[in-house]
């Protein structure tokens, strides 16, 4: 039943996908980009993950008001041509082995609804749900992972954005001082 | 202020909707380890509420409520103390990143204040988190072009491309 | 089945990052392909009949035990969606910088103008 229910919002990721990558409309693109991140936010509510359920929707809703106010209020000219053919034609037999190259990978994988700590008693997983509320007392087992068996993960992702913020404040005061002078 | 920020209908929203949202996000941050949240989605939200402010009023009223110095102290200060937990960890027990506090309450597990330093380093991570949207926001969609006037004072101008 | 719809939608971030000439199309078809992935990660973990991974006090340990989906990967993934917000804020800030430059998103002009 579940599968069926999340085949349903994958299909419909697709297709909005492939109107965010084809439309001429650059408003369009940004807002079919929307859908597939709502979409996404149903699917992690439907297989048990409310935390980045929440996290997917309003990071989803950042990033659409950053792009519309960011990119689109400046220009709103259609470029519709694709580039040259050869490349076209490349591109996409590229893409093609890469697909049948994926296909043959996904055979291998468990069946969907049987997580590996399942099939495997030695995985981490089963320490973190054993001993996760007697060792940490968090009752959220993500809580738990994410700040104190996993700490240094969290540290990194925090250098990361810092970084990256660090990178984008960078980029438009150079050019702002160059104007001064 | 009247020819700033868009329509009254919008204004008026926003005015009694803002708080709600605040609190939804610090609630979302402080129970994080308890239901659904944490530092992460909770910092998104409280940046988000201050976007809503930027969006509806313009932003200078934004930028009264939380200026840009401020958001970048509270951006390094989530993170030093963050940092300083962590290391805390090493002077308590000798290992980094340890759970240092006591960690069982005596009446029960699902006590706000049960589960150490979780709840404290949530608190930290969504300071961090939700400073550092809103002035990546205030970098990138607000303000055009940020300048120093020689005392390390910010101004801010903008410049349209006719 | 539904793997292979995943794997789908990150071979369609893949053509739209390569294939378009609108830089802004291009910061989409990156982002597709992150969402793809975090998707897959996730789906991955899910038990058949799981529910969340929060422990309340009307179910046994070993009974949560036997039902909850997998915690690791959802803890993965929430790091990875906030990097990629910073990762998309860097992204517009570089397009904005080459916009103000050349007045233009089209990538093939930028080639000409830069001789």
């Amino acid at each position: 039943m579940i599968e069926i229910v999340v085949g349903l919002f994958l299909i419909f990721i697709v297709m909005a996908s492939i109107i965010a990558i084809e439309t001429k409309d650059l408003l369009s693109a940004v807002v079919a980009f929307g859908a597939v991140g709502a979409f996404c936010s149903i699917i992690y509510l439907l297989v048990g993950a409310p935390d980045i359920a929440i996290t997917q929707l309003v990071v989803e809703v950042l990033s659409l008001v950053i792009l519309i106010r960011a990119t689109i209020r400046r220009d709103l000219t259609t470029i519709d041509e694709d580039r040259d053919f050869f490349g076209l034609v490349a591109t996409l037999a590229i893409l093609f082995i890469f697909f049948l190259f994926g296909i043959e990978a996904l055979r291998w994988l468990p069946e969907f609804g049987t997580p590996a700590f399942v099939l495997n008693s030695s995985a981490p997983t089963n320490r973190y749900l054993l001993n996760g509320l007697r060792e940490t007392g968090a009752a959220n087992i993500v809580s738990a992972v994410l700040l104190d068996y996993r700490g240094y993960d969290t540290l990194g992702e925090a250098t990361v954005l810092f970084t990256s913020i660090l990178g984008a404040l960078a980029i438009l005061r150079i050019y702002a001082r160059k104007r001064r002078k | 202020m009247e020819e700033k920020g868009l329509s009254i209908i919008v204004k008026t929203a926003t005015r009694w909707l803002k708080g709600f949202i605040f609190l939804y996000g610090i609630y979302v941050v402080i129970y994080g380890h308890l239901t659904p949240g944490g530092g992460f989605p909770g910092g998104v939200i409280i940046a988000g509420t201050f976007i809503l402010i930027t969006l509806a009023f313009g932003r200078e009223y934004a930028l009264g409520k939380m200026g840009k110095l401020l958001a970048s102290e509270l951006d390094s200060l989530g993170a030093l103390l963050f940092l300083f937990l962590a290391s805390m960890g090493v002077y308590f027990t000798g290992t980094f990143f340890t759970n240092f506090i006591e960690k069982f309450h005596p009446t029960g597990n699902f006590r706000l204040f049960s589960a150490g330093i979780i709840p404290l380093c949530n608190l930290s991570i969504g300071m961090k988190v939700g400073a550092s949207l809103f002035m990546v926001f205030i970098i990138l969609a607000v303000v055009r072009v940020v300048f120093e006037d020689g005392k390390g004072k910010l101004i801010s101008t903008e410049k349209e491309k006719k | 089945m539904i793997y292979y719809l995943c794997f789908l939608v990150f071979l369609i971030g893949v053509y739209g990052a390569i294939c378009k000439k609108n830089i802004v199309k291009i910061i989409l078809g990156l982002m597709l392909m992150e969402y793809a992935v975090n998707l897959f990660i996730v789906l991955v973990g899910y038990r058949k009949g799981g529910i969340a991974p929060i422990i309340n006090k009307s179910m046994s340990l070993s009974e949560f035990v036997s039902k909850s989906v997998d915690p690791l990967p959802q803890a993965f993934v929430l790091t990875s969606i906030v990097i990629g917000l910073g990762i998309l804020s860097l992204m517009v800030a570089v397009a904005i910088r080459l916009y103000e430059r050349y007045g233009t998103f089209d990538i093939t002009e930028m080639k000409k103008l830069r001789g």
